[in-house]
């Protein structure tokens, strides 16, 4: 609990790039809450492979241009 | 901060203060005389049957105050959810085995049902901290 995931991610500047597409927009097109696509941004929670899917799919791109796996968690690297 | 967090929030300082009212009302039931003299049944329902209807009026009150953005959970309340009462399940499972064991010592009821009490109280306390942690921290 309360270790960083490894699962990176590329959603705020997609958002961004995607007419700046709002959190709540994107919560929304998902179907969960705004909080946790914040969570999702801040690495605090890894979406399920479904959900990654529809994120991507929302955002317009494949899923590797949204989520990336980090080798060395930030723990590691302390 | 989502429905579901203030949720947790508003369970974890209702189940506390209710304890903790409960302790207080029983000692001072007691005065003098042994605890398990206490009429305790009244008591301990009392402060149940306050405890649930508190968190309802705490929910509502939130809600008025700051209205979340939707009500309903979604696949992380549920994650966090499992994580919490997988985790208080192993609290009440464990904290079981005490009053489990008074039973068979042929302790006083009122001390069982204390136990038990306590346990139940421990269970849902860690299983509304975990949840926390988990909102905060992430998981």
């Amino acid at each position: 609990m309360g270790r960083p995931t490894r699962v990176t991610n590329e959603i705020r500047r997609l958002r961004f790039n995607r007419d700046e597409m709002t959190q709540a927009e994107l919560a929304e097109k998902v179907g969960v809450t705004r909080q946790t696509i914040i969570a999702i941004e801040q690495g605090r929670y890894s979406p399920s492979l479904e959900m990654a899917f529809q994120i991507a799919g929302a955002l317009g791109v494949a899923l590797d241009d949204v989520f990336g796996y980090s080798a060395t968690s930030q723990e590691d690297s302390r | 901060m989502s429905y579901e967090e203030k949720g947790q929030w508003v369970y974890l300082v209702v189940t506390s203060i209710a304890y903790g009212v409960y302790v207080v009302l029983v000692i001072t039931s007691a005065g003098a005389s042994p605890l398990p003299e206490v009429d305790y049944q009244p008591i301990l329902l009392g402060t149940i049957g306050a405890a649930i209807v508190a968190s309802i009026i705490g929910r509502i009150a939130i809600e008025m105050i700051g209205p979340s953005e939707s009500h309903t959970e979604d696949v992380r309340d549920r994650d966090i959810g499992r994580l919490g009462e997988y985790r208080a399940g192993l609290v009440l499972g464990i904290g079981m085995a005490v009053p489990f064991i008074m039973a068979l010592a042929e302790v006083d009821w009122f001390w069982i049902a204390n136990a038990m009490y306590l346990v139940y109280v421990t269970q849902a306390i860690v299983g509304a901290v975990i949840k926390l942690i988990a909102y905060r921290r992430g998981f």
